[in-house]
């Protein structure tokens, strides 16, 4: 009894630690006063402002479509890449699949910083597209390991069957193979998607012209006062979050085991 | 059961992105792309600009005159107009990284002082186009601070440990630096600079920390004794807490001007000047001042400002004020040499 | 069959993508503007060695180890409550763990600094208490704050997977033939999440060697970490090759790191 009571404590505390900046946070995006650390009573004047600011509503847009393209390319090349490693052997199979592993284990700051070498050198103008190339090098790399092993688990009798029953390879892929992936397709959209909307270090260095993202944008906000008016933004995408984790757990109720394996990894 | 999920994701996504299509998209309209200090336009001129004038503008922020050279000079971009200080003007000039200004289309100009024409650093006036100007000093709690202000050496005193925020800007950290110790902010000497160094280094423990713009919360929020900031932060900061006052120390200090310029990459010269003609209409230049605090070199909007501000020689000094007082210089072949000072005096934070 | 040819825009796409921008880096690690020409030179790599500049490196690393201990230090008796029986629900306290990694890192941590300040809501706890104020912002305690702040949940997560998988029957069988609760744990629980415990290491570690915005935002902009140099060479001082040359020393410090965890970890496959 005494062991479980201070576990609640300590776990009491660590989420105290976890979420005091989060409360923070949200607290103030209410506060009336613009300084920081001062309370000037309670108004909703930031949210309405907020669809006002034309850069933090550029740098929401930028930072959804951004996530939304990648996500879906780094989706669609993932999985063929993951199709075609599968059926790969032997030396070129392990090259081509450590090749994935680069983007993990690369620093985000060596990523960043080289991509804008090769934009530069190749004269990609620093911008949407430049920014949207980098997320979806660093996004494949969470698709094609969601997409492996849910490959290796696929049974490829029922795939030789469709062939033998007059099926052409894509048909039989298409009706045979993918409905059985399908889990680890959506894994790593998902991850490639939050992944994407997070991400600061990348694109601060493969971006220019005035193309910024929302974490971009905080980041040279807190380097000048915070505006409450991003405290407002925050606030209602955690809620979004929230929101959609509710919406998804109760879905999901029943498959647990799809929905840790989604939780975990991010 | 998945396949809802995957929908129910990108419906929300296609929404969001509909709403923001609303507010991005402005048809085919021509785009220019300006880039300036952070915290340094009052926003809605870029809309009233957008509305006249059909052009949409993208904006974009830098905190140094060193980090906006960095993404110039790195490529990949296409800014039309940018606000660079005087001696990186002069080095985008002398690298061919500015476009000339068609002054046929800029009328306005007529209505800038002519104190800020003919200066070293665009001596033809071909190139740049003065936006504010000001000074550097020292911004000071009197709370915390009980004895006159007059000597940038007040930065280097013990009893003031962990009160000091200095400004994160190569060429001011060392420029007040050599000033302190006597020597021309533009020194040359190898010597004087390795002075420099060695007082910056020591230093170091009595800086709470080097800031940007966000040393406006800080000061306001009564967060430090003393801080090194630019004039027009520094008007702006004491109408926000009574307690600071501003003073410019006696060995003198660096006098800047930024300005509107064009850089070559630039694709749209047109509406770039355009742009910086409407930014020199006495109502629009009035709102930036306005807003901004810093002084102004727009002959209309300084004889509406009142006395109390223009005739304050921390804020508008004369002539005579700034007798030892110096302006940038581009260091060219020394650069580097600036370079690794900066480098190696942060790399010595214990 | 045909099969292996469908991974070729994967393979391009990562040649062009990740492997050429990392030759480009040491390209302009290798070389130096002369005359309008780049030709080769050491002196970069070798700036890389002079000691003020190992000094930074010194201090990156310093900061992440002690940083990746404390994790550790708070993470593990996390995970191993997490999976304790006398939590029912323990889905939903690792949703709490997950979920702050949902609101942007930066926002986060410049959060800290609301509490942190002399003049911060910490402060004025303390000062309410009749406690002594502490300042720590633009410190060592700071940044040390702010990356075990961002990447406990790194730690805690593997580390719970593996407890998880655990078979509990070894586990009453060791309390049934008298083990004491931190024999239990010592030759028991602890060795089977080893795993668990280096994929964290390797997790909060990694990420804490290249931060350069946790040192920037609680650090002052004095604050150097490797990642503020570079960050620097890049974005301010526009110098290419020295930024390369620390780049590449970084990536190969993180190489020879991670390859060494790995291999005590064993053969099981990725990071993850």
């Amino acid at each position: 009894m005494v062991r479980s009571w201070g576990s609640r404590v300590y776990l009491a505390l660590i989420f105290l630690f976890l979420y005091a900046p989060i409360a923070v946070l949200m607290v103030f995006s209410f506060n009336s006063a613009r300084s920081r650390g001062v309370w000037g009573g309670f108004t909703l004047d930031w949210y309405a402002q907020l669809f006002q600011d034309r850069q933090i509503m550029s740098a929401l847009y930028y930072t959804l479509l951004c996530a939304l393209l990648a996500a879906v390319l780094a989706t669609a090349l993932g999985t063929v890449a993951a199709i075609g490693l599968s059926g790969m052997r032997g030396l070129p199979r392990l090259l081509a699949s450590n090749l994935a592993y680069l983007p993990m284990i690369n620093p985000d700051i060596v990523m960043g910083l080289s991509l804008m070498l090769l934009f530069i050198s190749l004269k990609i103008p620093l911008g949407f597209v430049s920014m949207l190339l980098a997320h979806i090098t660093f996004c494949l790399p969470f698709v094609i390991f969601s997409v492996l092993p849910k490959l290796k688990q696929t049974q490829t009798e029922l795939y030789d069957a469709a062939l033998d029953l007059g099926a052409t390879p894509l048909y039989a892929y298409a009706k045979v193979i993918i409905p059985q992936i399908r889990p680890g397709i959506v894994t790593g959209f998902l991850l490639a998607f939050t992944m994407s909307i997070d991400d600061f270090v990348v694109s601060f260095f493969a971006t220019g012209n005035g193309v910024t993202n929302v974490a971009i944008t905080i980041y040279s906000m807190a380097r000048r006062g915070m505006n409450p008016k991003i405290n407002a933004l925050l606030t209602i995408m955690f809620a979004g979050v929230i929101l959609l984790l509710f919406i998804a757990n109760r879905r999901l109720a029943s498959d647990t085991k799809s929905k840790q394996s989604t939780l975990f990894t991010k | 059961m998945k396949k809802n999920r995957i929908f129910c994701v990108l419906l929300i996504a296609a929404a969001l992105l509909a709403a923001g299509c609303g507010q991005n998209n402005a048809g085919e309209a021509e785009t220019i792309i300006v880039y300036n200090w952070g915290d340094y336009i009052d926003q809605s001129v870029l809309r009233d600009f957008e509305q006249e004038f059909g052009i949409r503008v993208i904006y974009e922020e830098f905190d140094t005159n060193e980090s906006m050279y960095a993404k110039l000079k790195a490529g990949g971009t296409a800014y039309d107009v940018a606000f660079p200080s005087d001696y990186m003007i002069k080095r985008l000039i002398d690298e061919g990284g500015l476009e000339k200004i068609n002054f046929k289309n800029i009328p306005n100009y007529s209505l800038i002082g002519d104190r800020f024409k003919n200066l070293p650093y665009d001596p033809q006036n071909e190139y740049s186009v003065p936006y504010f100007w000001g000074t550097v000093g020292i911004l000071y709690n009197k709370t915390m601070v009980d004895e006159p202000v007059d000597s940038w050496g007040i930065l280097w005193k013990e009893k003031y440990a962990k009160e000091i925020f200095m400004l994160d800007s190569q060429r001011d950290a060392i420029g007040l630096t050599l000033k302190w110790l006597g020597y021309s902010l533009n020194s040359k000497s190898d010597a004087e600079l390795a002075m420099a160094q060695a007082k910056l280094v020591e230093q170091m423990p009595l800086v709470q920390a080097y800031v940007g713009d966000e040393v406006k919360d800080k000061m306001i929020a009564g967060e430090g004794a003393l801080a090194v900031v630019w004039s027009g932060d520094a008007l702006n900061m004491m109408l926000e807490n009574e307690d600071l006052d501003f003073a410019l120390p006696q060995e003198g200090t660096n006098i800047w001007v930024d300005a509107m310029v064009i850089p070559s990459t630039s694709e749209h010269k047109e509406a770039a000047e355009k742009f910086i003609n409407f930014m020199c209409r006495t109502e629009v230049a009035a709102r930036n001042c306005e807003y901004i605090n810093y002084s102004t070199p727009h002959t209309e909007v300084l004889s509406g400002l009142p006395e109390e501000i223009t005739a304050d020689n921390r804020f508008y000094p004369g002539e005579d004020d700034l007798s030892n007082s110096e302006v940038f210089d581009d260091l060219a072949a020394m650069l580097p040499l600036y370079d690794r000072i900066w480098t190696e005096v942060k790399a010595e934070y214990q | 069959m045909k099969k292996k040819l469908i991974s070729g825009p994967y393979l391009a796409w990562m040649l062009i993508f990740s492997i050429l921008p990392l030759f480009l880096v040491v390209w302009y690690a290798l070389t130096a503007e002369s005359e309008g020409e780049r030709v080769f030179t050491l002196a970069h790599l070798s700036r890389v060695f002079e000691p003020i500049y190992l000094r930074v490196i010194w201090r990156s690393l310093r900061l992440a180890l002690i940083s990746t201990a404390f994790c550790f230090l708070l993470g593990y008796p996390v995970a191993l409550i997490l999976t304790s029986r006398h939590f029912k629900r323990h889905t939903i306290l690792v949703v709490l763990v997950v979920l702050p990694m949902w609101m942007n890192f930066l926002a986060r941590t410049y959060a800290w600094l609301t509490l942190l300040e002399k003049n911060g809501l910490i402060n004025h706890i303390l000062a309410f208490l009749h406690l002594p104020a502490m300042n720590i912002l633009y410190t060592d305690a700071a940044v040390i704050l702010g990356m075990v702040y961002n990447f406990l949940p790194f730690m805690i997560l593997p580390i719970y997977s593996t407890l998880y998988k655990i078979d509990h029957s070894l586990i009453e069988a060791a309390e049934d033939l008298g083990a004491t609760p931190l024999t239990t744990f010592r030759r028991v629980i602890f060795p089977q999440s080893l795993a668990g415990v280096l994929s964290g290491v390797i997790m909060v570690f990694m990420p804490a060697v290249t931060t350069f915005v946790i040192s920037r935002l609680l650090g002052g902009g004095q604050y150097t970490l490797i990642g503020n140099m570079i960050e620097q060479q890049f974005l301010t001082t526009y110098d290419w090759g020295f930024g390369s040359a620390l780049s590449l020393f970084l990536m190969a410090l993180l190489l020879i790191t991670g390859s060494v965890l790995m291999r005590s970890r064993g053969e099981e496959g990725g990071l993850w």
